[in-house]
């Protein structure tokens, strides 16, 4: 922990970014988009309900809501946020010096990293208030908010890796970027629709009980997915019994994100100085 | 003491440096200059770790660069070309940054910092941030960035690029100085005319190989180029141009004041004498008799004509 404090890319991010006035706009945008969904949602229950007051499955459902919005915000703000670090770096000229100090690959690259993640850990702090209004009028349980946020964590580091990673493989930020949002979508968006399409397919082929295991393998790299088990535990247990995998798909969810940062990290910290010895191998 | 043994670098089909010896003693001072795309960057970065070779290498204090890169950062301070600053950084943060990257611990930079922003004159700029600092400052500060973990080479691909003129007498100054801490000295640059009275030895690179290396009188020796003698006489200057054009080892004799000629001379000191000697004989009424000073950039310009 010492180690990981004294690290100095750590530190200088940490400066850099909060003396930027860019980041306490990002913390105001991203509050004001997820407060008004979440008032809107409460003015818009409590207008059509005859009561005039808020229920806990109300509640819960704009739990639901907003920790989604989350959900899609952090995706949308992670690779923005990591997929430059090296390239930016790289583009801005500094990237050289830095190489030629005795820092080594993965301490550049873990500092990097951290700092990106700390800022989204920052926002999603700065946002726990806003949850206190569900807190208030009850309906979710300590679990699920806990289960929520380590959702979150997990996914902001396995998209975090991933942008560090094509940050350091791909010279300009945007294409970066680009490919980070892709690979992104490519995990929420693609594989929640083959997911779909193979139910489909299957059920149009009748009653008959045939297991299919092609939605669980799609869904087990899906954060949105996962975060939909947490509140519908029922979902979870219906996916399993369709695939025959009887293991919960958080924990699936869990080794193949544990597995994409530590491919991507691996790459990272490998790619970011060149090989002084490769041609030496190709020559033998 | 860098030594660098058969360096290639090849892109492709291109060779940007080929087969490349040179050895630099500790303590010197050594200038490479070369047009653009002659591959002195590219020396520069495999000596510095971020370019590996295609074939041979490089060592710094006996040390492979090739095999233990993460030593060799310990030796060298590598100021590139080309640089940007963290502009949200004032420049004492900025040399603190890069004094925990070399692994110094914070108590030690403390006292280091304010030492190097002395040295590079930077003392009242210490909370300013980076970004306000004019070029040459930041030139500088650079260089300070250098010298922070107290390298014994320090490796300056173009340290005076686009500075004014100011401030080019002031990167030379520190650069004396440096010289005289001990540091052995790679630099590279276009305004090296300037720096050749700090120059130990020079070497010329063309088209990715060193063609001319050692001192700077060794150079004009190497390239045997024309000399160059001025001849002023008091009178008879028809009859001295006729001597001069009639010397098979003159050529291209002209007049280029009143009583003034001046020529190419192809040969050596000797012969030089030899022929003052029989021009006094030939009792021709000589003022003077002088070689015209080359500068650095005669040379380089010399032994890269014809080399786009």
């Amino acid at each position: 922990m010492k180690a990981l404090l004294l690290n100095p890319v750590l530190n200088k991010e940490f400066k850099l970014r909060l003396r930027s006035f860019k980041s306490y706009l990002g913390i105001l945008i991203y509050l004001i988009v997820l407060g008004s969904i979440g008032i809107g949602f409460i003015f818009l229950t409590t207008m059509n309900a005859r009561m005039g007051y808020f229920r806990p499955e109300e509640s819960r459902v704009m739990f639901m809501v907003l920790s989604m919005v989350q959900l899609g915000l952090i995706l949308f703000m992670t690779p923005g946020l990591t997929a430059g670090v090296i390239s930016g770096e790289r583009e801005r000229q500094t990237l050289n010096m830095l190489l030629t100090t005795k820092q080594s690959s993965g301490s550049i690259i873990v500092g990097k990293l951290l700092s990106s993640l700390s800022f989204l850990l920052l926002i999603i702090v700065a946002s726990l208030p806003l949850y206190s209004i569900t807190f208030l009028f009850g309906g979710v349980a300590p679990r699920t908010i806990l289960a929520t946020f380590g959702l979150y964590m997990i996914t902001i580091l396995t998209i975090g890796s991933l942008g560090v990673m094509f940050s350091t493989l791909i010279r300009k930020t945007i294409v970066s970027m680009i490919t980070t949002y892709g690979v992104a979508l490519f995990l929420t968006a693609f594989t929640a629709f083959v997911a779909v399409l193979s139910i489909q397919f299957i059920s149009m082929g009748g009653p008959t009980q045939t297991q299919n295991p092609i939605p669980y393998l799609m869904l087990m790299g899906n954060p949105a997915a996962v975060l939909m088990t947490v509140f519908e535990p029922s979902m979870q247990k219906e996916l399993m019994k369709q695939s025959g995998i009887s293991i919960p798909l958080w924990i699936s969810y869990l080794f193949t994100c544990v597995f994409l940062i530590t491919l991507s990290l691996w790459i990272s910290i490998s790619k970011l100085r060149p090989n002084m010895r490769v041609n030496k191998r190709r020559k033998a | 003491m860098i030594e660098i043994v058969n360096l290639t670098k090849r892109y492709g089909t291109f060779t940007a440096l080929d087969q490349m010896n040179l050895t630099i003693e500790k303590g010197t001072v050594f200038g490479v200059v070369g047009p653009n795309g002659a591959g002195k960057s590219t020396t520069f970065s495999i000596l510095a770790t971020l370019l590996a070779p295609t074939s041979g290498t490089a060592y710094i204090d006996g040390i492979d660069v090739t095999q233990n890169p993460s030593k060799i950062r310990e030796y060298i301070g590598y100021m590139p070309d080309f640089f940007g600053v963290y502009d949200s950084l004032k420049a004492g943060e900025y040399l603190d940054f890069y004094g925990a990257s070399y692994g110094i611990a914070p108590k030690e930079r403390e006292v280091l910092i304010p030492q190097l922003l002395e040295l590079v004159n930077l003392s009242s700029k210490k909370d300013t941030y980076v970004d306000s600092l004019s070029r040459g400052m930041k030139q500088r500060l650079c260089l300070a960035r250098c010298l922070i973990h107290d390298p014994e080479i320090l490796i300056l691909d173009e340290p005076a690029s686009g500075l004014d003129p100011r401030a080019r007498v002031e990167m030379r100054d520190i650069l004396k100085e440096l010289k005289a801490m001990g540091k052995t000295i790679l630099i590279s640059s276009h305004i090296l005319p300037e720096l050749s009275e700090m120059c130990d030895a020079l070497g010329v690179i063309e088209n990715g190989q060193l063609v001319a290396t050692g001192s700077v009188a060794a150079i004009q020796q190497q390239l045997k180029a024309n000399k160059v003698l001025i001849v002023t006489v008091q009178n008879e200057f028809e009859r001295a141009i006729q001597f001069f054009e009639d010397q098979p080892l003159a050529v291209d004799v002209r007049k280029t004041a009143d009583m003034e000629l001046q020529f190419g001379f192809n040969g050596t000191d000797e012969d030089q004498i030899r022929l003052l000697k029989e021009a006094l004989q030939q009792s021709l009424p000589i003022l003077s008799f002088t070689e015209e000073k080359t500068d650095l950039e005669d040379i380089f310009m010399e032994i890269t004509k014809g080399v786009e």
